[in-house]
């Protein structure tokens, strides 16, 4: 594989606090030298990359995206995600086990991880189920899922309610130290609930779910965690008062890590007026004080991560009444210009965002990636951090289009992508 | 095309009281004032919308409401076509937006339409170039129910500015309620809500009300108050314990009406459940109950509304 030279870059790096101007050779997929010398350690034949003084940065890893392949291929494929992904500057993503067939065998993670390394364009990781069949009874074989590649556990958009189910789900995963992801809503007092209960959901006639839902189950959880030991994970966290918990959590040591979704620090509830189910999610969106609450997570590092929670729909099951409208939203495009807005708003600083789109996945999944560091995966993402533009759902790549952020003014896109040195993505000039 | 709204009734469609002025009400108020005395005649037909078709699209289960837009289109000289949707082409996989889709294929002048989902109607009016009329839409709206109560409230007691009116029951499931609630405060009246918590949804009090659990607390010294009908199936659902424990604390029975004003009326959008939210002898007390008014009320409300949208200017001159 030719070697490839990125010139005049601002490097950009949370894991080694880098940033910084200079350039970065890539050969044979991995990062062979970063900085002033780069330039000086390239093969005459290097292809060269000149990047204009833009961000060069590590590939983005979204640990929660929603495949459609196998089973609902009519929605989207391996390889449309995996072209959507690429044009959203993500190297690496972690799919949910909600396929179908569930990801709960090692035959089905297999295939997901064959399908993606045939492409060729992004690597993809996958979950395995917590339970069989994702029903919440019976624990999957976490053993052996983890040695096919499994790199966490989790039902998807399932809690897993039952405490016991969870209490041994925690435990036999500590066996093989894998981390458990929860969806964090407990099901009976959220059951038929369309929008956080309050205001907006009484004027609209729609049914509420008490935003306490989410915080009973993130602490009925963190007891478990206390007594288990093991390795827990909250997916896409949305109340202040579930963030409280987790900050407490962190602060008495116990190995809890969590993400929240861009929708999440982006929208409130008053989204949903004229009942638009392009705002329909799960967890839904919350009141104002909540979103501020997600942003001060972000910003104190109490989230960890930001994951798109890309989940891919079609019009027929967006164009129902809101109470029947699937819930969920399409995210990979659309992850890094919102994830910006933390940065150019004043709210976050731009390393812990790129913290919380890199390196902290990565730790939370423990995999060597997201970081250029020598001999890591030339996994890169050129970004053009100012850029204002306009999001423009008819040029993306996934090939569904239920987003909420159409039109929205955003500033910084994506300019290239490479995955392990490789040019898998350049933004149309 | 669509047709331009009348001054009167600057709306293209009706689908709920919120976002209507008291003008726009009391526009309709004030039309259906005489459609009241041509429905007690014998010729009770007019010609006003000849020509036009109504389809009333009934996606939930209604004897009373669908015969009362079917008679107040017919009595104007309308077409008028009930299509109720149970067994129809949405089971067939038909969404509907499909059905809106058809229909509106269909040159209609109106669309009257009930649905179980809240914001139902809403997605239907976006698809349709006819005028809409929410029928009611899940626990969201019923505005001609508001409106035929304000009509029935505004004979009795000259206007509704001033007044207290306690609405007991259902809340949380009632798109009665939050018509009501909504075409109250617009016309300055003071509103109350008597129920169970577990029958109240959240931040109810932000709607403009005043809230009660305790019955003869809540109806003491109110000019009007409104039941609400009591869904059997409630009872399945963990939201009350029993029916005799509801009417006991809930049920409007001479006690506790007692607590109102001495010349208090009572209304009940129907049908009556007797016995479980409203004594017998209370619902047929000629004196105090409006209950039959109302329906009365209902089909002049619906003619006016259906007048308002379907005119034009040219046609009212010469009617």
């Amino acid at each position: 594989m030719p070697s490839t030279l990125f010139k005049n870059a601002r490097l950009l790096d949370p894991w080694t606090h880098l940033d910084q101007a200079g350039d970065l050779l890539a050969v044979d997929g991995s990062i062979r030298a970063i900085g002033a010398d780069a330039a000086a350690d390239a093969p005459a034949d290097a292809v060269v990359v000149e990047c204009e003084g833009h961000c060069l940065a590590p590939g983005l890893i979204d640990m929660r995206v929603h495949l459609s392949e196998p089973g609902h291929e009519y929605l989207e494929d391996i390889e449309t995600t995996s072209r959507a992904a690429v044009a959203g500057g993500i190297t690496s993503l972690v799919a949910l086990p909600g396929t179908e067939p569930v990801l709960d065998e090692v035959s089905t993670v297999e295939f997901v991880s064959r399908r993606a390394k045939k492409l060729g364009l992004v690597n993809i990781y996958a979950y395995g189920a917590a339970t069989r069949g994702l029903a919440g009874k019976d624990l999957t074989e976490i053993g052996l899922l983890a040695q096919a590649g499994a790199v966490g556990f989790t039902d998807g958009t399932r809690a897993i309610a039952d405490a016991l189910v969870m209490r041994r789900a925690l435990s036999y995963a500590r066996t093989f130290d894998q981390l458990i992801v929860q969806h964090p809503e407990e099901p009976n007092l959220a059951a038929g609930g369309a929008v956080t209960e309050g205001e907006i959901a009484t004027r609209l006639g729609l049914p509420g779910i008490t935003p306490v839902a989410e915080l009973i189950m993130v602490e009925r959880d963190l007891h478990l965690v206390e007594i288990t030991g093991a390795r827990y994970h909250v997916a896409h966290v949305s109340t202040g008062a579930a963030i409280d918990a987790i900050r407490r959590a962190k602060a008495r040591g116990l190995p809890v890590t969590c993400d929240t979704a861009p929708a999440y620090f982006m929208l409130n509830e008053t989204a949903i007026e004229e009942y638009r189910t392009f705002t329909k999610l799960s967890p839904p969106l919350r009141p104002e004080a909540d979103r501020r609450a997600v942003v001060e997570g972000l910003r104190d590092g109490t989230i960890d991560a930001i994951a798109s929670d890309h989940r891919p729909h079609d019009q027929d099951s967006k164009r129902l009444p809101f109470t029947s409208a699937a819930a969920g939203i399409i995210g990979l495009e659309t992850l890094l210009p919102l994830a910006l807005t933390l940065h150019h708003k004043g709210d976050v600083p731009l390393s812990r965002v790129l913290r919380a789109l890199t390196q902290a996945p990565a730790d939370i999944l423990r995999l060597p990636i997201g970081r250029l560091a020598l001999g890591a995966a030339a996994d890169l993402v050129l970004i053009d951090l100012d850029r204002p533009y306009r999001i423009r759902v008819d040029q993306f790549k996934s090939k569904a289009r239920n987003t909420p952020f159409d039109g929205m003014p955003v500033q910084g896109c994506v300019v290239k992508t490479f995955v392990a040195g490789r040019n898998v993505y350049s933004a149309d000039r | 095309m669509d047709k331009s709204p009348s001054p009167l009734f600057p709306h293209r469609h009706l689908l709920g009281i919120d976002g209507l002025k008291a003008d726009d009400i009391n526009a309709i108020l004030d039309l259906a004032e005489g459609y009241v005395e041509q429905n007690r005649a014998d010729d009770k037909k007019r010609s006003v919308l000849r020509g036009r078709t109504i389809i009333n699209l009934f996606f939930e289960n209604s004897t009373r409401t669908r015969t009362s837009f079917e008679l107040a289109g017919k009595r104007l000289g309308a077409d008028v076509i009930n299509m109720s949707v149970d067994g129809t082409s949405i089971k067939k996989g038909e969404t509907l937006i499909d059905t809106a889709m058809t229909l509106n294929a269909m040159h209609l002048d109106a669309l009257v339409v009930r649905h179980h989902e809240s914001g139902a109607v809403h997605l239907l009016a976006d698809k349709m170039n006819c005028a809409v009329i929410n029928a009611g839409d899940g626990a969201h709206e019923h505005p001609t129910q508001a409106l035929l109560d304000a009509l029935t409230i505004r004979r009795r007691k000259g206007s509704l500015k001033g007044l207290t009116v306690a609405i007991c029951g259902d809340i949380l499931h009632s798109r009665v309620a939050r018509s009501n609630i909504a075409l109250l405060n617009i016309m300055g009246a003071r509103v109350r809500v008597v129920a169970p918590r577990t029958l109240l949804p959240a931040q109810i009090e932000r709607l403009g009300v005043e809230v009660f659990h305790d019955m003869a607390r809540g109806l003491a010294d109110v000019d009007i108050i409104m039941m609400l009908r009591l869904q059997m199936e409630r009872m399945n659902g963990n939201f009350l314990p029993s029916l005799r424990e509801y009417f006991h604390f809930y049920g409007l029975d001479q006690a506790k009406l007692a607590k109102a004003k001495p010349d208090a009326l009572i209304m009940h959008p129907g049908p009556i459940n007797r016995g479980v939210e409203i004594d017998s002898a209370v619902a047929d007390d000629i004196d105090r109950s409006l209950i039959l008014g109302q329906v009365e009320m209902g089909v002049a409300v619906r003619m006016a509304c259906l007048d308002l949208l379907m005119r034009t200017d040219a046609k009212r001159n010469d009617a």
